[in-house]
């Protein structure tokens, strides 16, 4: 329970520990594409941990690496089809970021640093919580950025794009939006800030704990 | 003349740090100072061009007549890693002086996505093998610039006072935010 909840304020993988930047800039101008990259990267996690974790005692040591590699870029290349298929607005969403995942530093960074000396369950619950903090870091940034451009929050059925599911905002600001906030500018500020937001939580934690 | 713009198209205007978003951990971990920044720029620029040229080949040679296109990717970043892998090792025995510059940034390569980027960028725009060259050097030669430029503002920005919380990458990010906001201006070029 502890590993789960680490992933999303202390050990947030994004705006602590800097893993995974790339993606997080480019894909969170919308709340879809921030949701659709998340759940993609989460379940690759949790099946490449579960998998590197049940075969940790028989990979020797110095080709590892490789043997890693190869399991995340299959499995990403599964995800990359089944996105292609069955959801091809958010698959040209994502474009090449998607395949991108396999060089994702989250990934490789969780076999090494827990998958690979673990047993399955304890590997499972740590992708999805490490995963879940990439997402919700996604989220975060996008909802911040797209409140920013348009004045709304909106999500939209990934299957049928035309099919609204909710949406929020106000309206009265839509004279006022800062468009730049979509652009890559918009990007590094917001990442800035926020991670600059949680290291004062974590400083101002490290203190209390002191005291 | 098309040749010349694409390059610097991608040299400035679609940079690959400040407009895709693409390396910014290397960026902003290997940018403490300018020496450092050239080092790994030069050394980017060597391994994407090999890399790219490797799978191209392996692209047309191989998985195109084979009808096997799907595992493209596993197979990219496996040339990817057993590449640079290859030319660290080879780098250390026979050209001690270059390794003791070059080399400690290699391994950091291979997990910095712009390679396997233009590698399947070449290919999925369709570009022949003269683009693909120009491709893969103007590619990484952005890199390069940005990363020298943001390594010297970085050397002065730790004399700065900034607040605590920002200090480090926080501030970094902004800083590259600003030069974003500086290279988006250069897009009238185009």
């Amino acid at each position: 329970m502890n590993n789960f909840k680490n992933g999303f304020i202390k050990e947030n993988p994004v705006f602590c520990l800097f893993l995974g930047m790339c993606s997080s800039l480019a894909l969170s101008t919308s709340l879809n594409n921030a949701l659709g990259m998340g759940i993609c990267v989460t379940l690759v996690l949790i099946f490449s941990n579960a998998i590197i974790s049940a075969i940790r005692k028989i990979t020797p040591d110095e080709i590892r690496i490789p043997v890693y590699i190869v399991i995340i870029a299959t499995l990403v290349s599964v995800v990359e089809l089944l996105v292609h298929a069955y959801l091809p607005a958010l698959f040209d969403a994502l474009g090449a970021f998607l395949s991108l995942i396999v060089v994702n530093c989250i990934i490789l960074g969780r076999a090494e640093a827990f998958a690979k000396k673990n047993p399955i369950l304890p590997s499972i619950i740590d992708g999805l919580g490490m995963g879940l903090g990439y997402t919700f870091a996604l989220v975060v940034m996008s909802c911040i950025r797209e409140f920013l451009t348009t004045a709304w929050v909106s999500l939209y059925n990934p299957f049928d794009m035309s099919q609204l599911i909710f949406r929020i905002g106000i309206p009265q600001l839509s004279d006022y939006t800062i468009s730049l906030f979509g652009t890559s500018v918009g990007a590094f500020f917001t990442f800035a800030c926020l991670a600059a937001l949680f290291a004062f939580i974590n400083s101002k934690e490290k203190k209390e704990a002191k005291k | 003349m098309k040749l010349l713009s694409m390059a610097i198209a991608a040299v400035l205007i679609n940079n690959i740090v400040l407009a895709k978003f693409l390396g910014v951990c290397p960026f902003l971990g290997v940018s403490k100072n300018s020496k450092s920044a050239i080092g790994m720029g030069l050394a980017v620029i060597f391994v994407i061009f090999s890399a790219s040229m490797l799978t191209y080949g392996v692209q047309y040679l191989i998985l195109k007549p084979l009808g096997i296109e799907y595992m493209q990717l596993i197979s990219f970043i496996l040339i990817i890693a057993a590449f640079v892998q290859f030319v660290e090792m080879f780098m250390k025995k026979n050209m001690p002086g270059l390794y003791a510059s070059l080399g400690v940034y290699l391994p950091l390569i291979t997990t910095n996505c712009t390679v396997l980027y233009v590698a399947q960028d070449n290919i999925s725009k369709g570009y022949n093998l003269i683009e693909t060259i120009v491709n893969s050097i103007a590619t990484p030669l952005g890199f390069l610039v940005v990363m020298y430029l943001f390594s010297c503002i970085r050397e002065r920005l730790d004399y700065a006072t900034t607040p605590k919380p920002f200090k480090g990458n926080p501030i970094g990010l902004i800083v590259a935010g600003l030069m974003a906001l500086a290279f988006a201006g250069l897009a009238g070029i185009a």
